[in-house]
């Protein structure tokens, strides 16, 4: 079978009516999920796969778009015919989690009880929030077990999340390039992001959007500071290192060294169509995820539960969430005796590593998922 | 090192090992070791540092952890395994001491097979002027992994100074047939089963 792009792919969208209580104690009376679907259920409902977003993904994962063809998933060389995550063999299911800007309810949906955007009133939503919900889009699917659930990063997170949380439902786990919680280091960087967001004197409580404005400033500010920590010393040495712009040498603050130019553009590009309270709730979820605090802060003891086998894979030159942090989730696995495998994959691409098309860290999914009967 | 005499000396390590007790495996290569355990009823786990073994071994379906021994075991707790096995790699290690401590460390006990240095053909080889290439150091000395070289009465005498029991010992000649008497002498690949001394 020739490795290729899924295609034309169409998003949908599915309507909840029961209410969905959340860990912080609110709950969302009507909510929404946007969905996307490669391949084909087979009849035994085996073969399905969900994979989770990171901090700002959505359930655009592969394919593209008809009236947007450039518009191409952001996990397009994991998943296509052929492809590590082959839709030939499997049906994938990629979603956009409750807080998302991108179909699913979240704080610029609109609020029924009110007819405004629901703003700084959206209640925080965690990971287990976003386990059940995707779990309740699993039930209106038919899917009652998952081939596997997978993801990078915070989608990772989810993916361990959902074996400790529904341990039946899961027969195979992929965390990649994640972490069991998130250090001071990576809390204190989450919060340098979320104080750009919230004294941008256009942030308006989180209610910009009866304003008419957006706090671009603060979410660009948020954007280029989380952009550092997903790329490598390494990597930017190599790419920028101290390469000027022509401007350069004018002794002013202009943009001079091209590694502010690339900043600026990411920190511009993103804050051109994300919601800026959508980031304050992924990086909250973030800071909040720790499925080890129930259980006395021992890591073995919540993964207890688990029915799954694991594929564990880390890059080398991560920095925001390392191989040590990996291995605290295989070191736990084994010392259940839990089946588990880990790679720990060279790359100069930092955290970005995991969207990266390498051909060592695919040839790895691959192999793991080949052996997956369906 | 060809498959059948790799098998006879997982042949004696399998025969060490119970259905249902755990094992982990370093220096997995591939998995085949793993393979033939699971398939005899045993958990497994194995540790590998070189990537295109660990993809090996995902690929033959075994439990596989990508991680450099010479750094030792630190992320594995004391007395997590029944059993753990370093076959045919610890002459290609560097900290000899550490690897032997660590492995009593997080397992119950272990198993530890390596080329014997003092194996006739190889003094054959010496006493001729060249260093020896056997089925059981199959490399040549500028391109060996090997970097420790030794004999089944070094090997013992280390044991001895480091409180370690030795359990059970099974030698093996270049074909993987069974070394009854003179085993320093005729045994090209030495299979032991050691312990923590009391």
């Amino acid at each position: 079978m020739t490795e290729g792009s899924i295609g034309r792919v169409t998003p949908q969208r599915l309507a909840f009516d029961t209410p969905l209580a959340l860990a912080s104690g609110a709950s969302l009376p009507h909510w929404e999920l946007a969905y996307e679907t490669y391949g084909t259920l087979n009849a035994a409902r085996s073969n399905a796969i969900l994979v989770c977003h990171a901090l700002s993904g959505y359930h655009h994962v592969a394919g593209h778009y008809a009236d947007d063809p450039k518009n191409v998933g952001w996990w397009d060389n994991m998943i296509g015919p052929g492809k590590p995550i082959d839709t030939n063999r499997f049906f994938v299911v990629g979603v956009n989690n409750l807080g998302g800007c991108h179909g699913s309810t979240g704080p610029s949906s609109i609020n029924a009880a009110t007819g405004q955007p629901w703003g700084a009133d959206f209640p925080i939503v965690t990971v287990d929030d976003w386990v059940n919900a995707q779990a309740r889009l699993a039930d209106a699917l038919g899917i009652e077990t998952w081939a596997i659930v997978m993801g990078g990063s915070l989608g990772g997170m989810q993916a361990l999340q959902w074996t400790i949380d529904l341990p039946e439902r899961v027969r195979h786990a992929l965390v990649i390039a994640a972490a069991p919680k998130l250090t001071a280091e990576n809390i204190a960087f989450n919060d340098v992001a979320r104080q750009a967001i919230l004294t941008d004197p256009e942030f308006h409580g989180g209610n910009f959007y009866r304003h008419n404005v957006r706090p671009v400033r603060g979410l660009r500010l948020a954007r280029m500071l989380g952009h550092i920590t997903y790329l490598s010393d390494d990597q930017m040495a190599e790419k920028f290192g101290r390469k000027r712009r022509p401007s350069a040498g004018s002794y002013g603050f202009g943009v001079e060294f091209e590694i502010e130019s690339y900043l600026h553009y990411q920190g511009d590009k993103f804050a051109g169509y994300f919601d800026a309270n959508t980031y304050l709730l992924m990086t909250k979820a973030l800071d909040y995820f720790d499925p080890a605090d129930a259980f006395e802060g021992d890591l073995a003891a919540a993964l207890a539960r688990a029915k799954a086998k694991f594929f564990i894979a880390s890059f080398t030159t991560d920095w925001r969430f390392s191989p040590a942090r990996s291995r605290e989730i295989v070191n736990a696995l084994v010392r259940n005796k839990q089946s588990v495998s880990y790679a720990e994959i060279t790359s100069p691409h930092g955290h970005d590593a995991f969207l990266m098309d390498d051909h060592y860290y695919h040839a790895m999914v691959a192999a793991y998922v080949r052996n997956i009967k369906t | 090192m060809t498959h059948t005499l790799k098998r006879s000396d997982f042949d004696v390590i399998a025969s060490w090992m119970k259905p249902g007790e755990s094992v982990l495996d370093l220096g997995c290569g591939e998995g085949e070791l793993l393979q033939l355990l699971g398939e005899r009823g045993l958990r497994g786990w194995g540790v590998e540092r070189d990537p295109g073994l660990v993809l090996a071994a995902v690929e033959n379906g075994v439990n596989v952890i990508q991680s450099d021994l010479e750094a030792g075991l630190a992320g594995f707790e004391n007395d997590a395994f029944d059993h753990v096995v370093l076959s045919r790699t610890l002459q290609t290690m560097r900290h000899t001491q550490q690897i032997l401590a660590e492995m009593l460390r997080v397992g119950r006990e272990a198993v530890v097979s390596f080329p014997n240095f003092a194996y006739w053909k190889n003094r054959m080889a010496v006493l001729n002027g060249r260093m020896p290439v056997s089925e059981d150091l199959p490399y040549q000395w500028y391109d060996t992994p090997n970097v420790r070289f030794f004999t089944m009465l070094d090997f013992e005498g280390l044991c001895e100074g480091m409180g370690i029991v030795i359990r059970d010992r099974q030698v093996l000649e270049e074909r993987g047939g069974i070394v009854t008497e003179e085993a320093n002498f005729l045994g090209s690949l030495a299979v032991y089963r050691i312990g923590r001394g009391s």
